[in-house]
C-alpha cells in the first residue's frame, strides 16, 4: 500500500504539524454536495413506479395534493433518509476500523461484527420475544462488539500480531459460523423469504421515520467521537510508539474508536440488517483522492457511505424490477472486487 | 542401517498400513449404517424385509413410492455428492498445503452453483447442460483465482485473500438469480444457499454417478503423486514428478465431482472443508488420505441430513446441519493455526 510506504509516512508527519488542505478539496466537496443531490433525487423517483416531475413537486411541496405519485414521493423520503444515514454509519464505521487495526482491508462486514449484530438481533426475536427497534439496537451492539472482540482476538493471536490476513481470515470464518447459526434460528420461525433474507443480506427497504429518530442518536455520537478522535488516530497511524511520543495514549484511542465504529454498525444493522463492504469502498476512495489525513477521510467517508448505498438502493430496485434486489447484494457485488484488488496489490510479506 | 532400525522403520510402516485399513473399513461400516438408515427412517417407518423387498422391485403398496422415489434419490444424492465433495475438498487442501484453501472458501463452490443456477432459472436448459457448465464455472473460477493470485510471487495467503472476494460477489450473484428466477420459496432457494437433500431425483443424479466413478480412480492414482506434491513445489519436481501435468489433471477431475455434486445438491456448506483435516487426523500421515476423505465426507453429509430431518422439531436442510458442525472446527482451525503461526 502507497500510504504505508516510509516515504509518505515522512510526508504525514509534517501534515500533522501543520494543518493544510488536501489538494482536490474543493472539487471533491462540490462533487459530492452534487452527487448526494443527485442520488436522493434518483431515490425519489426510480422505483416499481417512476415518478414524472409534477408528481415529484407535489409530493415534496404540496403536502394538500394526494394524487398517487405523490404519496410514492411521500413515502420514498423515508428510505432515502435512512439510507443516508446507514451509509454515513457505515462508511465511517469501515473507516474508524482501518485505522485502529491499522489494516487496509477492515470493514464491518468482512470482520464479521455485522453478522454478529444480526445474530444477536435474531435471537433477541426468537428466544426473549423483543420487537421494538430500541430493543434492537442495543442487542445488535452488544452482539457487534462481542463479535469485534472475539474476531480481534483470534486475529492477533500468535507471533506476528494482527495482521491482514490474520484479520480477514478470522472475520470470514466467524462470519460463515455466525450465519449459519443465523439460519438455523430463523428457519423454523419464518415462512416468508424476505423476513429469512433481511437477516442475511440487510435491505434499506424497511425505513421509516420512527427507526430514523431511534437511529439518529447512535449516529450522531458515533459520527462525533469519530470526528473527535480523527486527529489522535492520524498519529496511531504512525505506529503505537510514535503516537505514545506525541501524547497520545493509544490504549484509551483504540478502545474509543472502536467502540464508535461498533456502534455505528451495530445500530445500522439492527435496523438495516447486515449490509456490506460499504466502509471498505468508501474509505478507500475517499484515501485514493484526498490523501491518508484521517481528519479528512473520517467526515468524507460518511459523505461516500451515504452516496454509495443510496445508488447501491436504487439499482437494486432498477435491476430488481418489478420487486427489488436488497441494497446488501449490490453493495457486495460492487465492493468484493475492490477487496480482490487490495489482496492482489497486497505484499506478499504483509501477508 | 542396523537391522534394528529397518525393523522399526517396517513395524511402523505395518502398523500405519493396519491402521489405514482399520479406519477405512469403520468408515464404510459407519457409510453403510448411514445409508440403511435413511432408507428405513422417514414419515412411516417399513421393515427391513419390506424396504428390501421394494428395492429389489416388488410393487408394495405405499413403501414401493416412499423407498424407491424418495428415500433411495435422497440416499444416493448424500452419498455421491458427500463422496466428491470430500475427495475435491482434500486435494485442494493436500495440493495447496492449507486446510483453508478448501473449494468453499476459494468460491469454487460457488462458480459453479452460479453457472448451474443461470442455466436452470433464467435459460431453462436441460440437466445436462446445466451440469456441463457448472463444470467449465467451476474450472473458469480456478483459472481465475489462480491468475489474479499469481502476483510477483505465490502465495496462499493471498490465494484465500482473493477466493473470498470472489465468493462474495458470486454470493451476491446467486441472490440475483434467485430473485430473477422468481424462486421465493424458502426451501428451493435455501438449497442454493446451503445445499441440501431434498427434492433429488434420479435422474439428475447419472451425470454425478459417472463422474465419481470415473474421477475417484483417477485421483486415487494421482493420489500417489499429490503425496510428494505436498512435500513442495521443488522436492516433488527433483523427485521426477511432472508437477504441472499432475496438478492439472487432478484439478479438472476434482472440479468436475465438485461442480456435478453442486448441480444436484447445491453447495452443501463446509463438507469439502472438514472431510479432509478430519480425514488427516483418523489416518495419520504417510498414506494416502483420498478414500477416507470422501468417506468422511459421505457420512458428514448424511449423517447431517438424518439429524436435520429427525432431530428436532422443525426440519432442517443437510446443509445447515453441516454449516453449525463446520464453522466452530473452522474457528478451532484458525486458532491453531494463528499460534502455530502457520498462517504468515
Amino acid at each position: 500500500m502507497p500510504f504505508l510506504t516510509s516515504r509518505s509516512r515522512e510526508r504525514k508527519k509534517k501534515d500533522w504539524q501543520i494543518t493544510h488542505f488536501p489538494k482536490h478539496l474543493t472539487i471533491v466537496l462540490v462533487l459530492s454536495v452534487v452527487l448526494l443531490g443527485a442520488c436522493v433525487l434518483a431515490s425519489l423517483i426510480f422505483g416499481a413506479r417512476l415518478v414524472t416531475q409534477d408528481q415529484l413537486i407535489a409530493g415534496l411541496f404540496h403536502s394538500n395534493i394526494d394524487s398517487y405519485g405523490a404519496t410514492v414521493v411521500r413515502e420514498r423520503i423515508p428510505r432515502t433518509v435512512f439510507s443516508l444515514c446507514c451509509g454515513a454509519a457505515l462508511g465511517v464505521s469501515g473507516a474508524l476500523m482501518q485505522a485502529v487495526t491499522r489494516n487496509p482491508i477492515a470493514d464491518p462486514s468482512i470482520l464479521g461484527v455485522n453478522t454478529g449484530a444480526s445474530l444477536f438481533v435474531v435471537s433477541g426475536i426468537a428466544f426473549l420475544n423483543i420487537s421494538t427497534a430500541g430493543q434492537y439496537i442495543w442487542l445488535a451492539i452488544a452482539g457487534a462488539m462481542i463479535t469485534a472482540v472475539f474476531v480481534y482476538g483470534i486475529g492477533s493471536m500468535g507471533r506476528d500480531g494482527a495482521t491482514p490476513l490474520k484479520l480477514v481470515l478470522a472475520g470470514a470464518a466467524t462470519s460463515a459460523a455466525l450465519s449459519s447459526l443465523v439460519s438455523a434460528i430463523m428457519i423454523p420461525r419464518t415462512n416468508v423469504m424476505d423476513q429469512f433474507r433481511f437477516w442475511q443480506v440487510g435491505s434499506v427497504g424497511a425505513g421509516n421515520w420512527s427507526a430514523i429518530t431511534t437511529f439518529l442518536p447512535f449516529l450522531i455520537i458515533g459520527l462525533v467521537v469519530a470526528v473527535l478522535s480523527a486527529s489522535a488516530l492520524n498519529a496511531l497511524a504512525l505506529g503505537d510508539e510514535v503516537a505514545t511520543g506525541q501524547g497520545v495514549r493509544t490504549g484509551i484511542l483504540r478502545l474509543i474508536a472502536a467502540f464508535a465504529g461498533v456502534i455505528l454498525c451495530g445500530a445500522t444493522t439492527a435496523l438495516a440488517g447486515p449490509i456490506g463492504f460499504i466502509g471498505l469502498l468508501s474509505a478507500h476512495l475517499i484515501r485514493l483522492v484526498l490523501g491518508p489525513d484521517l481528519r479528512f477521510i473520517i467526515p468524507m467517508s460518511a459523505v461516500a457511505g451515504a452516496i454509495i448505498l443510496t445508488i447501491s438502493d436504487v439499482s437494486g430496485r432498477l435491476i430488481g424490477s418489478p420487486g427489488e434486489l436488497e441494497a446488501g447484494v449490490v453493495t457486495a457485488f460492487i465492493g468484493a472486487p475492490l477487496l480482490i484488488l487490495l489482496a492482489v496489490r497486497m505484499k506478499v510479506r504483509s501477508i | 542401517m542396523t537391522n534394528q532400525t529397518i525393523d522399526i522403520i517396517i513395524a511402523g510402516r505395518r502398523q500405519r498400513r493396519r491402521r489405514w485399513f482399520i479406519v477405512n473399513s469403520l468408515l464404510l461400516l459407519l457409510s453403510f449404517i448411514l445409508c440403511s438408515t435413511m432408507l428405513l427412517l422417514g414419515s412411516t417407518f417399513y421393515t427391513v424385509s419390506e424396504v428390501v423387498r421394494a428395492l429389489s422391485g416388488e410393487t408394495l403398496e405405499g413403501v414401493s413410492f416412499a423407498v424407491n422415489t424418495i428415500r433411495l434419490p435422497r440416499m444416493l444424492a448424500g452419498l455421491f455428492a458427500g463422496f466428491a465433495f470430500g475427495i475435491a475438498g482434500n486435494t485442494f487442501q493436500t495440493m495447496l498445503r492449507n486446510p483453508l484453501a478448501n473449494p468453499d472458501i476459494l468460491g469454487i463452490t460457488a462458480g459453479s452453483s452460479v453457472a448451474a443456477l443461470f442455466c436452470i432459472l433464467i435459460l431453462q436448459t436441460s440437466d445436462t447442460t446445466a451440469s456441463i457448465a457448472s463444470v467449465i464455472a467451476g474450472l473458469v473460477t480456478v483459472a481465475l483465482i489462480y491468475l489474479l493470485s499469481r502476483g510477483s510471487s505465490f502465495s496462499v495467503g493471498r490465494l484465500i485473500l482473493v477466493g473470498i472476494g470472489i465468493q462474495a460477489m458470486l454470493s451476491a450473484v446467486i441472490s440475483y438469480l434467485l430473485m430473477e428466477g422468481a424462486q421465493e420459496d424458502l426451501p428451493s432457494a435455501l438449497q442454493w444457499i446451503s445445499g441440501s437433500l431434498n427434492g433429488s431425483q434420479i435422474d439428475d443424479m447419472l451425470p454425478l454417478m459417472l463422474t465419481v466413478l470415473i474421477c475417484t480412480p483417477m485421483v486415487i492414482v494421482l493420489g500417489k503423486h499429490l503425496s510428494i506434491l505436498e512435500l513442495g513445489e521443488q522436492s516433488a519436481f527433483s523427485l521426477g514428478l511432472n508437477t504441472d501435468k499432475t496438478r492439472i489433471l487432478l484439478i479438472v477431475s476434482s472440479v468436475s465431482m465438485l461442480a456435478l455434486a453442486t448441480s444436484v445438491t447445491g453447495p452443501i456448506s463446509f463438507v469439502a472443508f472438514l472431510a479432509g483435516p478430519i480425514a488427516k487426523r483418523l489416518v495419520g500421515t504417510g498414506y494416502s488420505n483420498v478414500v477416507p476423505a470422501g468417506l468422511v465426507g459421505v457420512n458428514l453429509v448424511l449423517g447431517a441430513d438424518l439429524i436435520g430431518q429427525f432431530a428436532f422439531d422443525a426440519r432442517f436442510p443437510a446443509g445447515i446441519v453441516t454449516g453449525l458442525l463446520g464453522a466452530p472446527f473452522l474457528l478451532y482451525l484458525l486458532i491453531r493455526m494463528n499460534r502455530r503461526g502457520s498462517l504468515s
